[in-house]
């Protein structure tokens, strides 16, 4: 794949039903010990890229791009998955190696598997056709990228053991699975859940599917988001638990852990007491750093400094996944450049802290520990009162979870749920004596020795091999709504696919979206009044405020402004500004240092301006000096002859002549007087002759002989590159 | 909701039982309340079956998402959910001597279901 080439959609849909995932299970990112990057040392670093976009900084130190040790998780679900799969390539290529589908508003209650690909609300349907047209996008993006990429969805509702199967069958390597979030969230029978879950697990175990679970969500939930932290690890103690007794070994669990509070609150002095213990009861297990989403307002940059605290927390205790939430989350449905901000402040927040641990330790006295051993206490206080009324089944119809008191605290707001009540109640049945299932990964009792197997025979051999043996045996759905799928969306956005058409887009082909900022001097009301208006004389359809700002209640206002923009850009009509073709400082050095250059500078004729040609040559401007360049400076009002002479006395490779008088083009006469003079003395094939100044025009100034002409805004940077090449050009090498 | 309106924190009076104990048994005994939370939930978990499992069954068999769906709503229908979705298919395909998926064809179409019943011993029930 080159870089510079879309990701062909068509191409990806084709031939989907013979699609087979070339692995299975999760892959953890390789660490490198001490690994260089430009002389940079990391300690807690992995594997680099083949190809990546680095940080913007990155230019300053040899456009190295390390990557933390963390997997990192983005999530990405706009509704379209076929637009989806081009923001994974983007996400990828910042480092996200972790890739999640939200699942459709309402999936969690479809009774068996969604296929086909219809369009999705606030997440996509999880079918079989998006998860292979998906997975196939992903082998092409991890091949480009230099390394592998997991692929996520969810495995919960009331269909889970159904998703388990697919997913299994269709190679994606992480699941989010917690009958707790049936339960407490989407009002499914807490009994249905728990069995379903039994199921769901003992599949995942054998496609060695890396599980999360979802504790987390009782934080988004809470009123008072920090009080559950008991709660929390009671609820991550019961999935993780009933996960490895149904058999999922211990390295695939992880808890999808979350700080709970957030500034204005003293942020890590709750946090990290919290992550602390859950490490300490926890450490048979993997940490799938979430962030704080509780919180979130519309200011993308609050909802990034709260990330990167929470990565803090990370660091300073561990982190096997870090999960990046994009910070526009609290006003839309991420959009394209969020996810890749978010990856860039997960990798940029982990590679800076860097070897923490090396340096600072979390104190064993004091307030940290006293409150760790506390929130530990009230977990087990917690646990004991659960087992005490009876369980968990009825702990939950008690409404213990999601209370917004700190435990023993209660205020009696919790979540209830009936143990014989919602969707799915009553669907159990128990197994008779000669209950049966010929297939592999099936958990619980079941009755093999009626057909002549031994115990611990596969089931499965009795119908030469289920799915998981036998993989044609699977039968694909390629879609059941002739309305409602990908090839019908495709034709509508037809024009802008692998086409010279292009419009602002934010999350789908052809959207239109695009952000005004503006900050006008008046209260938020005006102001977002105004800002409307503003939108509208620029033509903004169906403008809309995301994001207002105080600066000052009566001086002024920030507003974000959202709308659509009905203007298409044809590229084969735009002109493009000629980009200067530069090597980089290190490439320059490199080759100075091999063949040493002089260089003779004056500004000629009768002309006393010399600010401009020092610019380019000393040090301090950071002219071309730095890269070792030895230059000769002759003053002003140097005579032409004198620079050519000069230039052949010292054996010099080039002359820098800087011309700024322009009256009567004596600065382009004075390059063809330069150019000439130095054939007579018989030098010019073996010299090279710059002229610079502010009205000279590069194209004349080459008519006029010279080898190249600099104006206005020229630094050291380009003229120490153009003589490079022009050697390199010269001797061949 | 509850008629109780609000329990005040009594941590400090409940905690008393935990004070002496050290970090390594206070995770121990952390885990063995885990561990009897758990336990009746993995014992349900392993005597039932739902119609997610028994479709989830079907689907590995070489079924279809809607014939798994039809196959498991006809099974209950029947009164044999707790044979087994996956087992009915199963006994039919060895009873008529068809492969695995012509058995659950045949079903769907509502043919055998009395052949499957009378060899499980299963009454008709109307």
């Amino acid at each position: 794949m080159n870089k510079n080439e879309k990701l062909n959609i068509l191409e990806i849909l084709k031939d989907l039903d013979k699609y087979e995932p070339r692995r299975r299970g999760w892959t953890w990112r390789e660490p490198v010990k001490d690994l260089n990057l430009a002389g940079n040392i990391y300690s807690d670093a992995s594997k680099p890229l083949k190809n990546s976009t680095p940080l913007p900084a990155a230019k300053y130190f040899e456009n190295i791009d390390p990557q933390p040790i963390q997997v990192i998780t983005s999530e990405i679900a706009s509704g379209r998955f076929e637009d989806d799969i081009r923001r994974m390539r983007m996400a990828a290529w910042h480092g996200a190696d972790h890739l999640m589908v939200i699942r459709t508003a309402g999936q969690s209650h479809f009774d068996g598997l969604i296929e086909g690909t219809p369009q999705g609300v606030g997440g996509v349907p999880i079918t079989r056709k998006q998860v292979r047209a998906q997975r196939k996008a992903l082998d092409i993006i991890e091949d480009e990228v230099g390394r592998p990429i997991n692929y996520h969805s969810y495995v919960s509702g009331v269909a889970g053991p159904d998703i388990a199967v697919m997913f299994a069958e269709e190679g994606v390597n992480g699941a989010h699975q917690d009958p707790q979030y049936n339960v407490l969230y989407r009002n499914i029978n807490m009994v249905r859940s728990f069995v379903d879950a039994a199921e769901s697990k003992k599949i995942m175990a054998w496609a060695d599917i890396l599980q999360i679970d979802g504790a987390h969500n009782a934080n988004a939930t809470a009123m008072v988001a920090w009080k559950v932290m008991p709660e929390l690890m009671v609820q991550h103690a019961i999935n993780s638990l009933f996960s490895e007794k149904v058999g999922i070994k211990k390295e695939n669990i992880a808890l999808s852990t979350v700080p709970p509070t957030a500034v204005p609150a003293p942020d890590l002095k709750i946090n990290l007491p919290y992550a602390k213990a859950l490490r300490d009861f926890f450490s048979d297990y993997k940490m799938r750093a979430q962030m704080n989403t509780k919180y979130m307002e519309s200011s993308t940059r609050e909802a990034t400094v709260t990330h990167v605290l929470n990565m803090m927390i990370s660091k300073l205790t561990s982190a096997d996944i870090q999960s990046t939430i994009t910070p526009d989350e609290g006003r839309n449905v991420p959009w394209h450049m969020y996810n890749v901000e978010a990856c860039d402040t997960a990798k940029q927040a982990l590679i800076g802290m860097d070897g923490l641990l090396e340096m600072v330790q979390l104190k064993e006295d004091g307030y940290l520990p006293e409150k760790v051993r506390e929130l530990k206490e009230r977990a087990i206080l917690f646990f004991e009162e659960l087992l005490e009324v009876g369980g968990y089944f009825q702990a939950v119809e008690d409404g213990f979870f999601i209370d917004s008191g700190i435990y023993p605290e209660r205020n009696y707001d919790g979540i209830s749920r009936k143990i014989n009540g919602g969707i799915g109640a009553n669907t159990v049945y128990e197994r008779d004596d000669d209950y049966f299932a010929p297939v592999t990964a099936h958990y619980g009792y079941n009755n093999i020795k009626q057909y002549g197997l031994k115990s611990g025979d596969s089931p499965s051999t009795l119908i030469d091999g289920s799915t998981f043996e036998v993989r044609s045996k699977i039968q694909y759905i390629d879609e059941l709504d002739e309305e409602d799928n990908v090839n019908v969306r495709l034709k509508e956005t037809k024009k802008y696919i692998n086409s010279k058409i292009i419009k602002p887009e934010v999350e789908w082909a052809g959207d239109g979206f695009l952000v005004i900022d503006v900050t006008l001097p008046t209260s938020v009301r005006y102001a977002e009044a105004a800002a409307l208006v503003i939108a509208k004389r620029m033509n903004l359809i169906d403008p809309e405020v995301i994001h207002r700002e105080i600066l000052q209640d009566a001086e002024a206002t920030r507003i974000q402004v959202k709308g659509k923009l009905d203007i298409e850009i044809n590229l084969d009509e735009l002109t493009l500004a000629k980009e200067p073709d530069l090597l980089s400082d290190s490439e320059i050095k490199d080759y100075i240092n091999n063949h040493p250059i002089t260089i003779i500078a004056g500004t000629v004729g009768e002309d006393e301006h010399s600010v401009g040609l020092r610019e380019i040559i000393d040090i301090k401007h950071g002219g071309i000096e730095k890269y070792g360049i030895n230059c000769i400076y002759l003053g002003t009002s140097v005579p032409i002859t004198k620079l050519v002479d000069a230039a052949i006395e010292t054996n010099a490779d080039a002359i820098l002549m800087s011309t700024i008088i322009s009256h009567d083009d004596v600065h382009y006469k004075n390059m063809k007087k330069t150019h000439e003079y130095a054939i007579e003395k018989g030098v010019r094939d073996k010299l090279i002759i710059i002229a610079g100044g502010t009205q000279v025009i590069p194209e004349t100034a080459e008519k006029n002989g010279v080898d190249a002409g600099f104006s206005r805004g020229t630094k050291g940077h380009h003229v120490a590159s153009f003589i490079v090449k022009k050697k390199v050009e010269m001797n061949g090498n | 909701m509850n008629s109780k309106r609000f329990r005040e924190d009594d941590y400090l009076e409940r905690r008393k039982h935990l004070a002496n104990l050290n970090e390594q048994e206070l995770k121990e005994t952390f885990w063995a309340l885990a561990e009897k939370a758990v336990s009746p939930l993995v014992d349900l978990a392993y005597k039932n079956t739902s119609p997610a499992i028994e479709r989830s069954v079907l689907l590995r068999m070489g079924f279809s998402s809607l014939e798994a769906k039809d196959l498991v709503e006809k099974t209950i229908n029947h009164g044999l959910i707790s044979k087994g979705a996956g087992h009915v298919v199963y006994r039919l395909s060895k009873l008529e001597n068809l492969s695995i998926r012509d058995a659950g064809l045949k079903l769907i179409k509502n043919y055998g279901w009395d052949i499957v019943k009378s060899s499980f011993g299963v009454k008709e029930h109307e």
